[in-house]
């Protein structure tokens, strides 16, 4: 910064030194990046509806299609993912707009901390939470110990671990701090005078959020809403390293088809079914969210892709 | 605020607390302690030691860190330059252009990793370009994931910049490519090392699109994690993800330097 001046040329700037004479217009510098953009990113999900569309002697047939749309366990997959999805966002929002309410409205010592302690999650692997869910909830884990503590040995925990609702609490664990954040920056612009107004004309506590603080941040809530969503939906490092056999996501189909029994087409055609599914709802986030959050005080698109990113 | 009475004040912060515990505290410092545990039956391990975090720097254990570690460098290195090119062009071009090049950029965040793996693996296993069963098609999966984040960060800091800067090189004659590297680049180094620091963290973490494209000859260590996890020894998979933890946070550090040094000038 040192080395610049303050732009405070003596006369104002002449509006030719604004267009030199010899520039490659501003449109054609992007097509380096644009086209490699293409190759490598365009191709590729392209490649994937064109396998889905081939048998194994490439001849076009939707037999891939007709023969996987209909099996009993792509439907399964579909309607695991979609109770997994659902169930994690309603848990991670009702406990991530708790934590978000306590964090701003209930000002205690150490506050900041808890704060970033959360961010810092965001940062992690995903497969992190269910390694710890494997010594904390597992059948040799310290819940299990402390139960047989309380009750005696007899007593022994359900087999959450490998359940779906042990894959929708290790989800709504890494999940909730995408609520938070986006909630905490939309609470910390509230206007506190409307609160105590609110209070001070006997408003209980219940009443003010309800009627004063939540159509004030429905946006954010909507918005990191829609984005844990689409995160579960898309998920795979935690439900691959739960290994269990009837927990069957659509990402671990995919992976199950194309890697372990290496039949590409029928992986082709579950991919491009997620894939319908997923920019259907970043669309709906992208395009629904993100532009009433700039109007706003919700993050920036910048930051909620940020959050978007970051768990992948 | 919203809470008058010091009893529900109490009782809130007291349930704020072990929900804390419960989502963020514990799930970290399981992992930590898993790493250093011989035995955990009880509700606490029993016996520390280090032998499970000698095992995951061991033979196999450092291959695979030291394949992610350049994974993560080299992706780190090609999604910044793609992506902060693009985010510049981008950002300099007319609206339909910006909008096409950015929404392209976020499509591999939109769908699932495992789906961009398939997506590389199906489409460069067949000519013109055969990167299937090499280094290479890693590397690739982990810049695509990656791009879209320098990308948006890169394309955050552009908006923040002010530009009477470059407007000013500009009227004092300077050329467009001396106003980029004298004037936006280095006006842009805080947002580029966010941006550096966070590709190198995700790429270290990324398991989705690995799991469907690696070979056998280079295998990260979120991939080693899973098959040592997978075989049942949960003891060796915390201490290896604690080593993974700690060598991202080496990296971010050393990026962070960077940063702060770019702050200074």
């Amino acid at each position: 910064m040192t080395t610049l001046t303050a732009p405070a040329p003596p006369q104002p700037p002449a509006p030719r030194a604004e267009r030199a004479p010899l520039r490659i217009p501003a449109a054609a510098w992007v097509l380096p990046p644009l086209l490699l953009i293409l190759g490598f990113v365009g191709w590729p999900m392209v490649t994937v509806l064109g396998e889905s569309v081939h048998d194994e002697n490439g001849a076009l047939s939707l037999a891939s299609w007709s023969t996987a749309l209909t099996s009993a366990e792509f439907r399964n997959a579909l309607l695991r993912t979609a109770q997994i999805a659902v169930g994690s966002t309603i848990g991670a929002l009702v406990l991530g707009s708790f934590l978000a309410l306590v964090l701003a409205f209930v000002p205690f010592p150490g506050a900041g901390l808890v704060a970033r302690l959360i961010d810092t999650v965001l940062a992690l692997p995903s497969f992190l939470i269910t390694l710890a869910f494997t010594f904390l909830y597992g059948s040799a884990g310290v819940l299990q110990a402390v139960l047989t503590g309380l009750a005696g040995p007899g007593a022994t925990l359900p087999p959450i671990l490998t359940s779906p609702l042990g894959v929708i609490l290790a989800e709504i664990t890494f999940f909730t701090p995408f609520v938070v954040r986006p909630l905490l920056a939309a609470l910390s612009v509230l206007p506190r005078e409307q609160l105590e107004v609110a209070a001070s004309l006997g408003a209980g506590p219940s009443r003010v959020l309800r009627t004063v603080v939540f159509p004030e941040v429905l946006p954010a809530l909507a918005a990191g809403g829609s984005l844990v969503l689409l995160l579960t939906l898309n998920e795979f490092g935690i439900v691959l390293f739960t290994g269990a056999k009837d927990v069957i996501t659509l990402p671990v189909l995919i992976y199950t088809r194309g890697v372990v029994s290496l039949d590409l087409p029928s992986a082709a055609v579950v991919a491009t079914a997620q894939v319908v599914l997923s920019l259907g709802l970043y669309s709906a986030y992208r395009f629904g969210f993100a532009r009433r959050g700039a109007r706003s005080a919700t993050p920036r698109e910048g930051a909620g892709n940020a959050a978007l990113v970051a768990h992948q | 605020m919203l809470l008058w009475s010091r009893t529900s004040r109490t009782v809130v912060l007291a349930v704020f607390a072990v929900l804390v515990a419960v989502v963020v505290v514990a799930p970290l410092g399981t992992v930590l302690l898993a790493a250093v545990a011989g035995r955990w039956t009880g509700a606490l391990p029993a016996e520390l030691t280090g032998q499970h975090l000698v095992e995951a720097v061991g033979p196999e254990g450092l291959a695979s860190l030291l394949v992610s570690v350049q994974t993560a460098l080299l992706a780190g290195i090609a999604s910044m330059v793609i992506g902060t090119w693009a985010a510049i062009a981008a950002h300099d071009a007319p609206g339909p252009v910006r909008r096409l090049t950015l929404a392209l950029c976020h499509l591999p965040i939109a769908v699932p990793s495992v789906v961009v793996g398939l997506g590389l693996l199906i489409a460069f296993n067949r000519p013109p370009l055969l990167l299937g069963g090499t280094r290479w098609i890693v590397v690739l999966a982990h810049a695509v994931l990656v791009l879209a984040f320098t990308v948006s960060t890169v394309t955050a800091g552009l908006d923040r910049l002010d530009p009477a800067y470059e407007q000013a090189a500009r009227s004092l004659g300077a050329r467009e490519a001396r106003v980029l590297l004298r004037v936006r680049l280095p006006l842009l180094l805080p947002s580029l090392a966010a941006a550096a620091g966070l590709a190198v963290a995700l790429s270290m973490g990324e398991l989705g699109a690995t799991i469907m494209v690696y070979p056998p000859s280079w295998r990260t260590l979120p991939v080693t994690i899973f098959t040592v996890s997978d075989r049942g020894d949960a003891f060796l998979a915390s201490a290896s993800t604690v080593v993974l933890l700690a060598v991202t946070a080496l990296l971010l550090f050393a990026l962070s330097r960077v940063r702060s040094r770019a702050a200074l000038r």
